[in-house]
C-alpha cells in the first residue's frame, strides 16, 4: 500500500474537524456545479479553444486576474476567521483550536502574497504591457500560458491541503527549525514547499518573458524614454523577479532537502544554521515587496495622468526612482530581523539603507501630487483608488520608516504594529492598485465600462473598512500584542480587536459591492458599451485599438513619434481635422493556441501532489508526462495561422469609424 | 521626427530625439535575437540559483560538526578528470555548432553524441565520488558542511542530467525534422546552456575543490 499511495490514507482527511470539511465541501460543490453548468450549456469546447489553451496575452491576463479574485475570496475567508476568533478569544480559547488557527494564518499569508497579489499584478501586466508597447504579443506566448497554468497549479495544491492532509502551521515565512521535519512532521510544510516551487517556476518564466518582451520587442519609435510608466515599472518588477525568485527556489530547495533527505542546512544539529534560512528568505522577500508594489506604482501613474488630463509630472525622475528602488531593494533585507543580533553596525547599515529607499518613493508621491495639481481632475473610480492609495500609502510608508529604526524595531518586532504596517502598504498599495487597474482596463478587455455607482460604493467601503480594521492593530502593537495569538488574557486589547472585526465587515461589504458592480455592469453592457475604444481619453497605445482588441491587437503596428504615443496621434488628428492616412495592410502570422500549458501544469500538479505524499511512481509519471508534453509541442509543424490583409483592413475600417465618431472627425476612408 | 513630435505635442517632456533612429526605436528585434536574449536572461536567473547554493556552502563550509572537512575528502585527480570530461564535452558541443552552421546532419549527430557521452562520463564520475563518500559515512546527513557540498555539486549534476535529456531530444528532433528555423534557435539555446554549466563548474572546481583542499 505504501508503495502505491505513499503517506496518503483515509486518516489524511480531517473528518473530525467540521470547519475545513464544510468549507471544502461547499467549495467542491460550487466547482462541480459550475463545471456541470458549463458542460450542460455546451460552453466547454469554447472555453477550451478560446481560453484554456489560449496563448493570447490579453486572455492569459484576464485568467490571471480571475485566479487572483477567486483566491482573494479564499484568503479573505481566512481573514474573517482570524479577526472573529481574536474578537471573542479574551480569556477563553475562542472557536478555533490553535492547531487550526495556525494553519489559517499561514494559509492567509501564503495565499494573499503568492496567489492574490502576484497573479493580480502579473495579470494586469500581461494584459496591458504588450498593448502599451504597440506589439502583438509577448516574446514567448506559449511559455506565457505555461506560466499561468503553473501558477494555477500551485493554487490548486494549496486548496487541496484544506481537505487532504493539512497546511503549514509555521506562518507563511516557514522559518526553521519549526518548519523542519522534527517539529513539523506532517505534510503541511510540504504542501507549502511544492505549491510555491511550482508557482515560483511559473513566475520566473513570466519574468524572463517580460524582460525580453520589454527590452527586445517594442513598436518602431517606442524608445526607452517614450515607454509608458507602467511598462517601466513592469520592467523593473520583472528584472526583480529574475534576480530574486531563484534565491527563493534555492532556499526552499534546501529546506526540502532537510525534510526529505535528512540534510542539515537549517536544523539545530550537526552545524545547521537556521538564521541562514531567514537571511536567504528575505534576500528574496524584500525584493518581492517591490515586485508587488512597482506595477501598482505604474498603474497609479497611468491613472493619475489620464484622469488629470495632464502628462505625468517628472517622467524622467519617475524612471530614475523606479530603477533606484529596483537596486536598493536588494540591500535592505536584514530589517526583517534586526533582532537577530547582528550588532549595532550591521543593524545601523540596514536601518539607513531602509530609510534611503523611502527617498525615491517620496519622489514618486510628489510626482503624482504634481501630476494632479492644476489638472482638470475627473473623479472616476480608478482615480478614487489612486487618491485613496496616495493618502493610505504615505501613512504605511511612514510607519515603515519608524520600523526601520533598529531600537524601535526591537520593541515592535513581530507585534501587531508590524502586521498593521505591511497590510497598510500591501492593501493600500498593491490591492488598491489592482482595483484601480481593474476598473481602468476593464473596458479595454471586455468592451464595456464598469458601473461607476457600485464602483464608488466599493471604494468607500474598502477604504473605510481598511482604516477601521488596521488602525486598531497599530495601537494593539504599541500595547504589546504580538502577532499570531489565537487567544489572550489582556482585557484592554479586546475593544480594539472588536473594532478591527467591524472593519472586516466593512471590507466584506466592499467586496460584495465589487461583485454587484461586475454583475450589474455585465447586465447593462449595452448601455456601458465602449464604442470608440477610448473611454477615459487615454494617452497610451492600448486606447488606440478597439475594445476589446482583436487577437493581433493592431492591424498595423503603430509608429511612435513621441512620448504619450496615442495622445500625439489624437492631437495630430485634431490639428488636421482628419485621421491619419490609410496605411498599407499586409497579412500577418499569429501563434496558434496550444494545450501545452494546461497539460504540462496538470502533470506538474500530479508531480507536486505525489512529492507531498511520497508517491514516488507518480512523481516519475508526472515528470515524464510534462517532458512528453513539451516534446509534442516542439514536434508540431504548424505553429502559426495567417490573418489576411483584407480582414485586417476590414477591422481597421471599423476601428477608424469608432475613433472618428469619438473625435467628431471624418474617418478618412473613401466612400 | 523630433520636429513633428514637438509640434504635435506628443513629446511633453521634450526629451528630444535626433534624426538618426537609435537602435531602441527600430521596432521589434528578429526572432533569433529575441529567443537567444530570453534564454540568456533565464541563464542569469540560473546563475543566481547557483549563487544561493554557493552562498550556503561558504556559510556552512566550516560547520563540519566534528566530521571530516574538504581537505580530508576531496580527491583532486578524480575531480580533474571530471573537469576534463566536461570541458571536452563543451568542445564537442562547439563542433556540433559548426556542423549546424554547415547544415550537416551526420556530423551534428556525431558531435552531439560525443557531447552527450562525455557529459554522461562526467556524471558517472561524480556519482562514483558521491557513492564513495556516502559509503565511507561521509554522506550529506553527516554535517551541515557535507549537506551544502552535496547540494551544490548535486545541483550542478542535476543540471547536467537535465541537459542530457534535452540533448537527446534535440538529436531526435534534428533527425526527424532537420534544421528548421525553430530547431536552429533551440540548438543555440542548448549550446548556451551547456557552456553555462562549464562556467558554473569552473567556479565550483576553483572555490569548492581547490580552495577546499588548500584550507
Amino acid at each position: 500500500m505504501s508503495m502505491l499511495f505513499g503517506k496518503l490514507g483515509w486518516e489524511s482527511i480531517p473528518l473530525n474537524e467540521p470547519i475545513p470539511i464544510i468549507a471544502s465541501g461547499v467549495v467542491a460543490l460550487a466547482i462541480l456545479g459550475l463545471l456541470g453548468w458549463v458542460w450542460r450549456a455546451g460552453h466547454f469546447p469554447y472555453l477550451w479553444r478560446e481560453w484554456i489553451t489560449s496563448v493570447d496575452h490579453k486572455r492569459i491576463g484576464v485568467m490571471y486576474c480571475l485566479l487572483a479574485a477567486v483566491m482573494l475570496l479564499r484568503g479573505f475567508s481566512d481573514a474573517i476567521l482570524m479577526r472573529s476568533q481574536q474578537a471573542i478569544a479574551y480569556g477563553n480559547p475562542g472557536y478555533l483550536p490553535p492547531d487550526h488557527y495556525d494553519q489559517v494564518f499561514s494559509a492567509h499569508g501564503t495565499i494573499m502574497i503568492f496567489f492574490v497579489a502576484m497573479p493580480f499584478m502579473i495579470g494586469l501586466m500581461n494584459f496591458a504591457v504588450p498593448l502599451q508597447l504597440g506589439i502583438r504579443d509577448v516574446a514567448f506566448p506559449t511559455l506565457n500560458s505555461v506560466s499561468f497554468w503553473l501558477t494555477a497549479s500551485g493554487a490548486l495544491l494549496i486548496n487541496i491541503s484544506l481537505l487532504v492532509g493539512e497546511f503549514a502551521k509555521t506562518g507563511w515565512v516557514v522559518y526553521p527549525p519549526l518548519s523542519e521535519l522534527r517539529f513539523s512532521p506532517g505534510v503541511g510544510v510540504d504542501y507549502y514547499l511544492w505549491a510555491i516551487q511550482i508557482s515560483g517556476a511559473g513566475t520566473l518564466l513570466t519574468g524572463v518573458n517580460f524582460v525580453t518582451t520589454i527590452l527586445k520587442i517594442r513598436a518602431a519609435g517606442m524608445g526607452y524614454s517614450r515607454m509608458p510608466m507602467f511598462c517601466w515599472t513592469a520592467l523593473a518588477t520583472n528584472l526583480l523577479i529574475v534576480a530574486a525568485f531563484p534565491i527563493l527556489t534555492a532556499t526552499l530547495g534546501m529546506l526540502t532537502l532537510d525534510r526529505y533527505l535528512g540534510f542539515h542546512f537549517f536544523t539545530n544539529e550537526l552545524g545547521g544554521n537556521a538564521m541562514m534560512f531567514v537571511n536567504m528568505f528575505w534576500a528574496w522577500g524584500h525584493p518581492e515587496v517591490y515586485i508587488l508594489i512597482l506595477p501598482a506604482f505604474g498603474i497609479f501613474s497611468e491613472v493619475a495622468s489620464t484622469f488629470s488630463g495632464k502628462p505625468l509630472f517628472g517622467y524622467r525622475s519617475m524612471i530614475i526612482a523606479t530603477m533606484a528602488i529596483c537596486l536598493l531593494s536588494f540591500i535592505v533585507w536584514l530589517h526583517h530581523f534586526f533582532t537577530m543580533g547582528a550588532g549595532a553596525d550591521v543593524n545601523g547599515f540596514f536601518g539607513v539603507t531602509t530609510m534611503i529607499i523611502a527617498v525615491p518613493t517620496g519622489v514618486k508621491v510628489f510626482n503624482w501630487l504634481f501630476t494632479i495639481y492644476g489638472g482638470r481632475v475627473r473623479f472616476a473610480t480608478p482615480m478614487l483608488w489612486a487618491i485613496g492609495f496616495m493618502v493610505t500609502f504615505v501613512i504605511g510608508g511612514m510607519t515603515g520608516v519608524l520600523l526601520a529604526v533598529p531600537p524601535a524595531d526591537f520593541l515592535l518586532h513581530n507585534s501587531l504594529f508590524l502586521v498593521a504596517h505591511f497590510h497598510n502598504v500591501i492593501i493600500g498599495g498593491v490591492l488598491f492598485g489592482a482595483f484601480a487597474g481593474l476598473t481602468y482596463w476593464w473596458p479595454k478587455a471586455f468592451g464595456f465600462t464598469l458601473d461607476e455607482t457600485w464602483g464608488k460604493r466599493a471604494f468607500w467601503l474598502w477604504i473605510s473598512g481598511f482604516y477601521v480594521a488596521f488602525m486598531p492593530l497599530y495601537i494593539l502593537g504599541l500595547m504589546g500584542m504580538t502577532r499570531r495569538l489565537s487567544h489572550y488574557d489582556v482585557p484592554g486589547w479586546q475593544p480594539w480587536l472588536i473594532a478591527a472585526a467591524v472593519g472586516v465587515v466593512l471590507i466584506a461589504g466592499g467586496i460584495a459591492c465589487q461583485i454587484v458592480m461586475i454583475t450589474v455592469s455585465i447586465r447593462r453592457r449595452h448601455d456601458l458599451r465602449d464604442a470608440g475604444g477610448d473611454p477615459w481619453d487615454g494617452r497610451t497605445l492600448e486606447w488606440i485599438t478597439t475594445s476589446p482588441p482583436p487577437p493581433y491587437n493592431f492591424a498595423v503596428l503603430p509608429d511612435v513619434t513621441g512620448q504619450e504615443a496615442y495622445w500625439g496621434v489624437k492631437a495630430a488628428a485634431r490639428d488636421d481635422q482628419k485621421l491619419s492616412a490609410l496605411p498599407d495592410y499586409a497579412a500577418i502570422a499569429m501563434p496558434r493556441n496550444t494545450p501545452t500549458g494546461v497539460v504540462s501544469a496538470f502533470f506538474a500538479s500530479l508531480m507536486g501532489f505525489a512529492l507531498i505524499w511520497h508517491i514516488w511512481w507518480l512523481v516519475l509519471l508526472g515528470f515524464v508526462g510534462a517532458w512528453a508534453t513539451f516534446v509534442l509541442f516542439a514536434w508540431r509543424d504548424d505553429d502559426a495561422y495567417e490573418v489576411a490583409a483584407d480582414d485586417l483592413a476590414a477591422h481597421d475600417r471599423d476601428r477608424r469609424a469608432g475613433k472618428a465618431a469619438l473625435l467628431g472627425l471624418d474617418d478618412g476612408v473613401p466612400a | 521626427m523630433s520636429a513633428t513630435a514637438g509640434e504635435r505635442g506628443g513629446d511633453p517632456h521634450e526629451l528630444g530625439h535626433d534624426d538618426t533612429v537609435p537602435i531602441s526605436e527600430r521596432g521589434p528585434a528578429p526572432k533569433r535575437i529575441v529567443v537567444a536574449y530570453g534564454f540568456w536572461i533565464f541563464l542569469l536567473s540560473d546563475f543566481i540559483l547557483f549563487s544561493g547554493f554557493f552562498a550556503a556552502y561558504f556559510v556552512l563550509s566550516g560547520a563540519t560538526a566534528g566530521g571530516p572537512g574538504g581537505r580530508d575528502l576531496f580527491d583532486l585527480p578524480l575531480v580533474a578528470t571530471e573537469t576534463i570530461f566536461l570541458l571536452l564535452s563543451s568542445f564537442a558541443c562547439g563542433m556540433a555548432g559548426i556542423a549546424t552552421m554547415a547544415r550537416n546532419k551526420l556530423w551534428f549527430q556525431v558531435a552531439m553524441g560525443a557531447t552527450g557521452l562525455l557529459g554522461a562520463g562526467f556524471l558517472a564520475l561524480e556519482l562514483s565520488e558521491f557513492a564513495q563518500l556516502i559509503s565511507a559515512g561521509h554522506g550529506p546527513q553527516r554535517s551541515a558542511f557535507l549537506s551544502a557540498f552535496f547540494a551544490l555539486v548535486g545541483c550542478h549534476g542535476l543540471h547536467v542530467l537535465l541537459g542530457l535529456v534535452w540533448l537527446t531530444t534535440m538529436m531526435a528532433q534534428v533527425w526527424a525534422k532537420g534544421f528548421r528555423d525553430d530547431i536552429l534557435r533551440r540548438i543555440t539555446c542548448f549550446a548556451l546552456f551547456w557552456h553555462a554549466l562549464d562556467i558554473i563548474w569552473v567556479a565550483l572546481f576553483t572555490s569548492v575543490y581547490l580552495l577546499g583542499t588548500v584550507r
